[in-house]
């Protein structure tokens, strides 16, 4: 089956079975591999992404519903001039790394991603709606502390 | 003895303290006190770094591994279904083993393989791997797998197993005196069951066929060299042609500690045969069947204590669940038995321990490695030796935590970075136990309205719940036990390159826990140069030398404490010869001297001596230590627990970065939340029933508390930096914080983890009837009072084998 999609801004046209998990797509045929697996079954949030604004499981997305999508995953959150290898990193990223908010990192750019649809939502800085905003990402390293510090701080600032 | 904590409330307008976290008052754009950012964090957050599953090989083939289906059977055949066309993939049986068929570790009982003739000794033990070029032919080729077994009878009962891993016995005083002493004495007895480390990132590995014959691996992984052994010993190659590369690992918390060996060799094996590389990947559920958990520990005490709290007698008998191979079990078992005591004085103690075999995946290393099984029943048989002496929680510490110049039971003098009293008092003040624990008692329903008897209608959500607020200390060994470090003699190196960059090469790996961010940061502080200016080597066994496994918290203290003395002996060779400050003239040094390297080998602590035949000495050469309060909310008709709020004061000397330090805290911590309310593994027939991620829940951000995380620094004078290790010890305290609380809050005490709602509602049950008051009151006779709660202690229960033991029960611990 043939599917166009924009992922982080840029056009995607790839041929694969419609029921290709959307993860499997990412990591495997586009190379994106920052979008990680941790259970395949919509348990752990490893593998969320943003598609068509909304936050989604990529494990649990067949392929075939992402045809004339827009996705963004975690490579399209840090800015990259034109010409420079260096990457800007965005404020929701500055902050995870200015509170600690990533130790293993496995977990993160799922966490980024959640935390990205919710400050694009509307959401500010209050501890109860970021930790529900965050429910269906799993964290074992951080006990949750420093990222939802990290997402208020975030939240705090205007929305890029 | 340095305490960087200042008073909970900082006064309006003042400067609040930086090393004081408070979740629930975040502050946009607040920062605090700081080290460096963490060194590989922007490629963590960009999704550049590559983890093992990201790393393309191109041509790889997978791999799959074919395991039992029951606990204990012999193997009587592999057979190969005709219909498939086998040219196309390779399977790889302990036949095609070259060296001995052996993960090497303590014991040499466990196969790489099982062999046909062979016993399988638990579910889901590797039989036969096969590997494929592509994921739908690997899938063909293990449908066309056969394994014939003849089932043999299983042990499951710990208790029945009569073979023994390890056993041992501590003791000091004189235990029938200290009881004649008591005016009061407990029984008690605890369970605790499996916990999965549940790392984000599943057990990964990735082998490269090399040109010379040998194989390198990539991987998810702790211990570089631990594989490296086990690559060596059962593929017979040699230092070079064994090769272990670590890849950016998500998370380990023991979970890869040892495991990774096995699925090495598994790798190596398919991929010295096909020749091509081959990506072994666990999903969620391979890698919670197969891979090892937390030991389960049945754990009886008897304690005697005076009137006024003072403990004079510890009884103590601990049972440990190895599973169906040694791995790390006579290691894990005899940290749990130091620590069984807890944090406290006694003169009087018998600690009796023995782990043993069952027929269920092994068990392994997990973060406290022990201690958190003992030391949640050590604290839960003092919180109820409160209750029954009408003590508060605090005193009774106050009266018996360990202060300097206190000997531990295996004659252990503790000399310094003495502070169990400090983060018990740092920790009730910031969480203003004593208050809220009146606070708790006034609220507390009557006894009986947690009756949830059939036909009765539900209360009310505010009249059902119950709030508690409970307390917990722990200590905990830093480093290797006993002799451990002296006989691993680990090496740290620092390296001025030709090209005059200043380079660490250890083989202790990033997990999360901030090696790549410290070691730098101790290294530029020891040589007056830049943070920016250090780099750091690849966890390669080619490339680094073994500073021991990244386990034991040992990463900081021991071989943090070897880059700084590797730096400064560089620091010393360059400034004699320059005459000018390191920072100035090391790279015109570098120029004209080429490639200096320093290797640091361990040197014992001094005055650090442990004898591991008898048990008598220093078992560590410090202790952190750490309190912890929980609030919960129970609710008396469903039996949850909601874990509202912790504060955790922890001890683990000098900080080197306050932020990572609390992350360990902070992280250590709901894990330990985890382990007390919600993580349980249900077994049936010797196999982990809920092996998903849908069925073993780890907590989320809901479920976890608002965590207060207090550093206290008392330093240890053996590592040059001060530092003891942190990593574990919070996982030490929080089950038995959270199972007291829920006893303030329902008045029932819950002797088994997790906590669950069945088990709260059960002891809800028992206690319609309001327990018996405590049950010496003033003016008492002065004769001993008999107290038994729990079932007795079982009798005759010598830990000292009846069976076959292996042959290393007491060899030198190396955890």
């Amino acid at each position: 089956m043939n599917i166009r999609m924009l992922v982080n801004g840029a056009p995607a046209e790839i041929d694969v079975p419609g029921s290709r998990r959307l993860l499997d797509v990412l990591r495997e045929d586009l190379g994106l591999t920052g979008t990680k697996e941790g259970c395949g079954e919509g348990e752990c949030g490893a593998c969320s992404v943003i598609l068509d604004g909304q936050l989604v499981d990529a494990c649990l997305v067949p392929i075939s519903q992402v045809d004339g999508a827009t996705v963004r995953t975690v490579e399209g959150l840090a800015r990259r001039r034109a010409g420079e290898a260096d990457r800007e990193l965005d404020e929701l990223q500055a902050a995870f790394l200015a509170a600690g908010g990533a130790q293993c990192g496995i977990c993160t750019p799922g966490m980024l991603m959640a935390a990205r649809a919710y400050i694009d939502g509307g959401g500010g800085p209050d501890e109860e709606a970021i930790r529900e905003a965050i429910a269906g990402n799993l964290c074992r390293c951080t006990g949750y502390t420093k990222i939802v510090e990290a997402i208020a701080m975030a939240a705090g600032r205007p929305a890029v | 003895m340095t305490i960087r904590t200042a008073p909970r409330t900082a006064a309006p307008g003042g400067v609040a303290d930086a090393l004081l976290v408070h979740p629930g008052e975040v502050v946009p754009g607040r920062l605090k006190a700081r080290g460096p950012l963490r060194r590989e964090g922007p490629e963590k957050l960009t999704g550049e770094a590559k983890y093992a599953d990201d790393l393309v090989f191109p041509g790889a083939w997978f791999g799959a591994t074919i395991r039992s289906t029951e606990p204990h059977a012999r193997l009587m055949g592999v057979d190969l279904d005709d219909g498939f066309d086998w040219s196309k993939v390779v399977v790889v049986t302990a036949a095609d083993i070259p060296g001995e068929n052996i993960v090497s570790l303590i014991s040499d009982d466990q196969p790489v393989l099982v062999p046909v003739g062979g016993e399988i000794q638990h579910q889901a033990e590797p039989l036969v791997l096969v590997a494929a070029p592509d994921r739908s032919t690997l899938r063909a080729a293990k449908r066309a797998i056969r394994v014939r077994t003849e089932r043999l009878e299983p042990v499951f009962d710990p208790l029945a197993s009569d073979h023994v891993f390890a056993h041992y016995e501590i003791s000091s005083g004189d235990l029938d005196a200290g009881f004649a002493e008591a005016d009061l004495v407990l029984e008690g007895t605890y369970r605790v069951g499996h916990q999965e480390q549940l790392y984000i990132e599943n057990n990964a590995m990735i082998a490269v066929p090399r040109e010379d014959g040998g194989v390198a691996v990539h991987g998810s992984l702790q211990c570089p060299y631990y594989i490296h052994k086990a690559l060596k010993r059962a593929l017979s190659l040699d230092d070079v042609r064994a090769q272990v590369i670590q890849a950016e690992t998500g998370g380990g918390f023991g979970g890869k500690e040892e495991y990774p060996s096995i699925l090495a060799l598994h790798a190596a094996l398919l991929a010295l045969k096909c020749r091509k590389p081959v990506r072994m990947i666990y999903d969620r559920h391979e890698d919670i069947a197969a891979t090892t958990k937390r030991h389960p520990a049945i754990v009886t005490h008897r304690t005697g204590v005076k009137r006024d709290g003072t403990l004079v007698a510890q009884d103590i008998e601990l049972v440990m669940d190895g599973g169906a191979y040694c791995t790390l079990t006579p290691v894990v078992l005899s940290r749990g038995a130091l620590h069984a005591g807890g944090p406290y004085r006694c003169a009087n103690v018998r600690i009796r321990a023995r782990a043993t075999r069952t027929n269920t995946p092994p068990n392994g290393a997990f973060r406290g490695f022990g201690a958190p099984q003992t030391e949640f029943a050590a604290e839960t048989q003092l919180n109820r030796l409160a209750e029954a002496l009408d003590i508060d929680p605090l005193d009774i510490r106050r009266r018996n935590v360990y202060r300097v110049g206190d000997t531990t039971p295996t004659g252990q003098v503790l000399r310094e970075s003495v502070a169990g009293e400090e983060v018990l008092e740092r920790a009730a003040e910031a969480a203003e136990f004593e208050r809220m624990r009146e606070k708790t008692a006034r609220s507390r329903p009557p006894a009986g309205s947690g009756d949830t008897g059939n036909g009765r209608p539900l209360a009310s959500a505010a009249a059902r719940k119950a709030q508690g607020i409970g307390l917990a200390l722990a200590w905990h060994g830093a480093g290797f036990t006993g002799s451990g470090e002296v006989k691993l003699a680990s090496v740290a190196s620092v390296e001025l390159t030709g090209a005059g960059e200043i380079r660490i090469l250890t083989a202790s790996t990033e997990m999360g826990q901030g090696t790549k961010t410290i070691f730098p940061q101790l290294v530029a502080d020891a040589l007056g140069v830049p943070y920016e200016a250090v780099t750091i080597a690849p966890q390669d066994t080619a490339v680094v030398p073994d500073s021991g496994p990244t386990v034991a918290s040992r990463t900081a203290m021991v071989v943090g404490g070897l880059c700084i003395k590797a730096a400064e002996r560089l620091r010393t060779q360059v400034e004699n010869s320059t005459g000018g400050a390191f920072a100035d003239t090391y790279r015109d040094y570098a120029r004209s001297h080429g490639a200096t390297r320093i290797d640091q080998r361990f040197e014992p602590y001094p005055g650090v001596q442990f004898d591991d035949s008898t048990y008598r000495g220093d078992a560590y050469p410090a202790y952190g230590w750490a309190a912890c309060v929980a609030e919960v909310d129970v609710d008396l008709d469903t039996g949850e627990v909601a874990v509202t709020n912790v504060v955790a004061a922890d001890d683990i000397g000098r900080v080197i970065h306050p932020i990572l330090a609390e992350g360990q805290v902070e992280g250590g911590t709901l894990q330990a939340v985890g382990y007390a309310t919600i993580e349980e593994m249900k077994l049936v027939d010797g196999r982990y029933l809920n092996d998903r991620l849908a069925t073993y829940i780890i907590p989320t951000a809901l479920d976890a508390p608002r965590i207060t995380s207090i550093l206290v620094e008392a330093p240890f004078s053996g590592a040059p930096h001060g530092a003891k290790g942190v990593g574990e010890l919070p996982m030490d305290v929080g089950a038995p914080a959270v199972v007291a609380a829920i006893h303030d809050a329902t008045g029932a005490w819950i002797h088994d983890l997790p906590a669950t709602p069945e088990r709260i509602l059960a002891a809800l049950g028992a206690t319609t009837t309001p327990p018996a008051p405590a049950s010496v009151s003033p003016g008492a006779s002065a004769g001993q009072v008999e107290k038994k709660v729990e079932e007795p202690i079982r009798r005759g229960t010598d830990p000292r084998p009846q069976g076959r033991t292996d042959p290393q029960p007491l060899r030198g611990p190396q955890d």
